[in-house]
């Protein structure tokens, strides 16, 4: 058949545009499968290894003061391969030229080096020496925020006493690879640093000599971590033991499993939702190119060719394109996902990436193209073989267009003679119509699926930052404070407001679900830590019962008026049963919020806070900074305006880059789909409009006929086009959305518009290139001539 | 006389379009002679091309039998009559339906490639003088260029009927008459059985016999009793 494949390659040559458009939808669907699972994949194995070589810990608990020897009791739970104690405190840092208070979690080092678990990853440097109680190892974010380099030196007001501190390590911890200072909603790794000192140092300035204040355990594969946790529990309970956790609640691992989950639901809604389209554009597309080819495939069954040989030199040239868009959009995937994980990978600051090739996603992603495009292919060509050859040779019969409308109303009184010609042939061919205009409408609908996540990133920001939280900062204490300690913030320089905020961790529970949460008091005519409700007016907390984050109300089955039963974690541990009596809007963290003397009441404790709301002067700032520094009792201040600008900078771009990679691929798609159409509609029409040239239509007019089906089907293909977006969308944020983080779906007028302007464009261009071929129509070959 | 290579008896062919049906063929009984040279004169519409069509095997009958010598064609089903066309029967189109996207050589090579015992390409090309432009491709010649390729390409396979729909029909007189003159060659170098249809009334002086077409039936026989030359015809 070697003629056959000379003719092939003319073909593909002859074709050359439209094979390329066609391999570039194919091309922006592979892509994305490969770029989204191949990033996911690499992510998950990175963070595999970096916990297993690190020896990231399972279980967590923090403890006022236990004897060291109470180790070995933990030692002894069934289930535990390994126990961790040491020392770990919060404490304000001073650091040269930064006026902002920083913040430092202190965490001990043992006096032998490394901790069994949660092993330090030295990037630079060493570990302190035993005893030093000035040296110190911080995080690398910390350090290259601050430029500090090996002998850099800052001070920390530790237990109520300033000392300066040398670095002498810079490194990473799987225990911090997501890190948030106290009352903060977003990691600031100028403000807040893990810093690592010997457990001597440390336990000598806290008066830990032989004690620890936290602990960390590794668990057997088998070992049930709810059981290791009530033995624990059990035993830390008389040492000031807080409610001991697992992985899914520590914070680090919690936002990293949420980051990959946002990441792997992008990566299950978006890329198949692109590979479909592409594969049923490539389907539309090729069924009709093949309709082309009709007399040429009446000339091969007259010369002697058996359907199958016939069939088969279609299928390669098909194969052919496939094969070029899979190996574009293999190479674009790859190169795009090797982009994603490094950006993933610089954000979650791993200490190394393991890049996983998914051998699978290529071959799955081309099978699937390659079977769309068959599929549409092998459609056109059983209808052409049918035919006798004599059929097949002659051009398709026309269509029978009829009237619409009774004489009287005769369009053409209404319309031009081309607008007619144009509606005729829209209506005589409602299938091929049909099928150009759900092209466009799902290449429409695919970019609004990506361009709408950049406004509801803008939404999360406006609700959370202007609407929610509209504290200019939140001053936290090491520990809970009684009330006065408001009044004593409230005085200091530049404080315009002061609003009390405590926090109490328990679990939440309804049936079989349960979940551990932390429930806020707040004063009820709370104006700066408001509350908002799902139809995003504030709430003002009622006396008795608990508001809850929507979504948790969601996750746990209830409404407004139900009962749930909660575990207070501090305190006197007690269960009591509350009713839920308001529903809040919330995007980050699932929460309860109380009244805060009804919270008061319910601890059976004196009203209390863990953190100050305040309203800043925003001349005074410096002075409040200073004042803060020299305040032993606080261990933290979160600054709204710089936690929405770490959002912005860190969190948003990653879904923005995202959704811009995306969108990228979807105008690819799209345009793609829209040059095939006009070029597929020109070849289709090139007799009737040569025969209008003929009669001696000129050129602009014939572009006009042909043109204005293109931007009918184009208009037409819109509205439906945003309701398809809309419902992309609507998937999209619903598998999006998570404990930790999620949004509101959102799709701006403006989306729209940006989405249809797109698809609009491609049809200018593509309009371009139709005249251009129009102006090249060679009128009597194309009259005389039957290829 | 020799053996009939086609005989037909009581051939009917019936088209639908729209609501209305089509008698093209109106039970036609015929025998073509091998080696014959017939001309199929008549006007538009009055079943020429569809008994071409279902004599090449292009196109089914609706009643009616057809053989081609001892072998009913209108028993043959779609693949039966694939390997009919592939091994007995060569066709020349009035618009030459080439492929344009190959050569002259080429295109002949389309049907050399699944053929029994095909001449040379070149070979076939020679036949029709065309062999010092078989690498040019059909848009870089001209239509009696185009026209002897599609011949050359139709009995490169060495068929025993050449099906030739108006192969003059889109060419000046010129270049027709070499078209004709090359068909004429054929039919006395191989012996094919060729079959002209042609609105060209004076060709049918080239014919051994002319059948006259109207009305879906064969109106009149005529015997030539002495075939021209091709240059000698006048159109």
């Amino acid at each position: 058949m070697r003629t056959l494949d000379i003719k092939l390659f003319r073909d593909l040559v002859r074709l050359w545009a439209q094979a390329l458009a066609i391999a570039l939808v194919i091309a922006g669907g592979v892509s994305t499968v490969v770029l989204a699972v191949g990033s996911l994949r690499s992510l998950e194995e990175t963070r595999i290894a970096y916990y297993e070589r690190h020896q990231f810990a399972d279980v967590f608990a923090l403890v006022r003061r236990a004897p060291k020897t109470l180790l070995t009791q933990i030692a002894e739970i069934p289930g535990i391969t390994a126990v961790q104690g040491r020392i770990a405190k919060l404490a304000l840092l001073d650091i040269p030229q930064f006026r902002e208070p920083a913040t430092g979690q202190f965490i001990s080092l043992p006096e032998d080096g490394q901790p069994s678990l949660n092993r330090l990853y030295i990037r630079l440097g060493r570990m302190p020496e035993p005893g030093r109680g000035d040296e110190v190892v911080v995080t690398e974010g910390f350090a290259k925020t601050h430029a500090f380099t090996l002998g850099s030196h800052f001070a920390a007001i530790l237990n109520g006493r300033k000392r300066d501190l040398v670095v002498v390590g810079i490194a990473l911890s799987p225990e911090f690879i997501y890190a948030i200072g106290p009352g903060d909603r977003m990691p600031d790794e100028r403000r807040f640093a893990i810093v690592w000192m010997s457990e001597k140092a440390l336990a000598a300035v806290y008066d830990l000599d032989g004690a620890f204040s936290s602990v960390t355990l590794k668990l057997m594969r088998d070992a049930s971590e709810g059981e290791v946790i009530t033995r624990l529990d059990a035993l830390l309970d008389r040492y000031g033991g807080q409610a001991a956790y697992g992985r899914k609640d520590q914070t680090s691992h919690a936002f990293l499993d949420h980051g990959l989950d946002m990441l792997r639901n992008m990566s299950r809604t978006l890329p198949p939702i692109f590979l479909l389209v592409a594969a049923f554009l490539i389907n539309v597309t090729l069924s009709r190119i093949v309709a082309l080819e009709r007399e040429q495939i009446g000339l091969l069954k007259a010369l002697g060719y058996r359907n199958a040989a016939i069939a088969w030199h279609y299928i390669k040239f098909i194969i052919v394109i496939v094969m070029i868009g899979v190996v574009i959009g293999s190479a674009a995937g790859t190169w795009l996902g090797t982009f994603v994980t490094e950006l993933y990978g610089d954000f979650y600051r791993f200490p190394f990436l393991v890049f996983v090739q998914s051998p699978d996603v290529y071959v799955a992603a081309a099978a699937l193209s390659l079977g769309a495009a068959i599929v549409g292919a092998v459609r056109a060509l059983r209808d052409i073989v049918r035919l006798p050859p004599a059929v097949a040779m002659q051009p398709p019969a026309p269509p029978r267009f009829r009237r619409l409308l009774p004489a009287s109303f005769a369009i053409r009184n209404v319309l031009s003679q081309p607008a007619v010609m144009m509606v005729r042939n829209i209506s005589g061919h409602p299938i091929r119509a049909m099928f150009t205009i759900a092209g466009m409408s799902l290449a429409t609908g695919i970019l609004i699926a990506s361009l709408f996540l950049n406004g509801t990133m803008e939404a999360l920001i406006d609700v959370t930052y202007f609407m929610s939280d509209r504290q200019d900062a939140t001053v936290s204490f090491v520990e809970r404070r009684p009330l006065n300690a408001v009044n004593q913030i409230a005085r200091l320089p530049g404080i315009l407001a002061a609003e009390p905020f405590r926090e109490v961790p328990v679990r939440i529970r309804n049936g079989k679900i349960e979940r551990r949460i932390m429930i806020s008091g707040r004063p009820c005519d709370a104006d700066l830590n408001r509350i908002i409700d799902t139809d995003l007016h504030p709430v003002v907390l009622p006396e008795t019962g608990l508001a809850i984050s929507s979504w948790l109300a969601q996750i746990l089955g209830t409404q407004v008026g139900d009962f749930v039963e909660i575990d207070l974690l501090e305190g006197q541990r007690r269960t009591v049963s509350l009713p839920v009596t308001a529903l809040v809007e919330d995007y980050f963290g699932i929460q309860g919020m109380m009244h805060f003397d009804a919270l008061a009441r319910l601890m059976r404790e004196a009203p209390a806070v863990n953190s100050v709301s305040v309203s800043l002067d925003a001349n005074e700032r410096d002075r409040f900074y200073d004042a803060i520094k020299s305040m032993p009792t606080v261990s933290g201040v979160a600054l709204q305006r710089v936690s929405l600008a770490n959002f912005r900078d860190a969190l948003a771009v990653l879904v923005t880059t995202m959704a811009n990679i995306y969108t990228g691929l979807a105008a690819v798609i799209a345009f793609g789909v829209v040059y095939n159409s006009a070029r597929i509609s020109l070849s289709e029409r090139a007799r009737e409009l040569a025969s209008l040239r003929v009669l001696g239509f000129t050129r602009g007019e014939v572009l006009r006929i042909l043109l204005l089906e293109l931007a009918v089907l184009t208009l037409l293909a819109q509205p439906p086009g945003w309701a398809i977006g809309y419902g992309l969308a609507w998937t999209l944020q619903t598998k999006m959305a998570g404990e930790l983080m999620r949004t509101r779906l959102i799709v701006d007028h403006s989306t729209y518009v940006l989405a249809s302007a797109m698809v609009i464009a491609a049809a200018l261009f593509s309009a371009l290139v139709v005249r251009r071929r129009i102006n090249q129509l060679d009128l009597v070959t194309v009259l005389k001539t039957r290829d | 006389m020799a053996d009939p290579v086609f005989s037909a008896r009581a051939l009917t062919k019936t088209y639908t379009s729209g609501e209305t049906q089509v008698l093209a063929l109106r039970a036609l009984d015929l025998k073509i002679f091998a080696g014959e040279m017939v001309v199929l004169l008549g006007p538009s519409g009055s079943g020429k091309s569809t008994l071409l069509n279902i004599m090449g095997g292009l196109d089914h009958a609706t009643s009616g039998q057809l053989f081609f010598r001892d072998q009913e064609l209108t028993n043959l089903d779609d693949r039966g009559l694939t390997a009919y066309r592939r091994q007995h029967v060569g066709f020349v189109f009035q618009f030459y339906n080439l492929i344009p996207s190959l050569t002259a050589y080429e295109n002949v090579t389309l049907v050399t490639e699944i053929s029994d015992h095909p001449m040379r390409p070149d070979e076939a090309l020679a036949l029709v003088g065309l062999e010092p432009r078989m690498h040019h491709f059909p848009a870089q010649l001209s239509g009696g260029e185009q026209q002897r390729v599609a011949i050359a390409r139709a009995i490169a396979k060495r068929p025993d009927v050449l099906l030739c729909d108006e192969p003059t029909g889109a060419l000046d007189s010129k270049t027709g008459i070499r078209v004709i003159e090359a068909l004429l060659g054929i039919n006395a170098q191989l012996g094919t059985t060729t079959l002209i249809i042609t609105h060209n009334a004076s060709i049918q002086d080239v014919a051994d016999r002319v059948l006259f077409f109207a009305d879906g039936q064969i109106s009149r026989i005529h015997k030539n009793e002495a075939r021209r030359a091709a240059a000698e015809l006048v159109w």
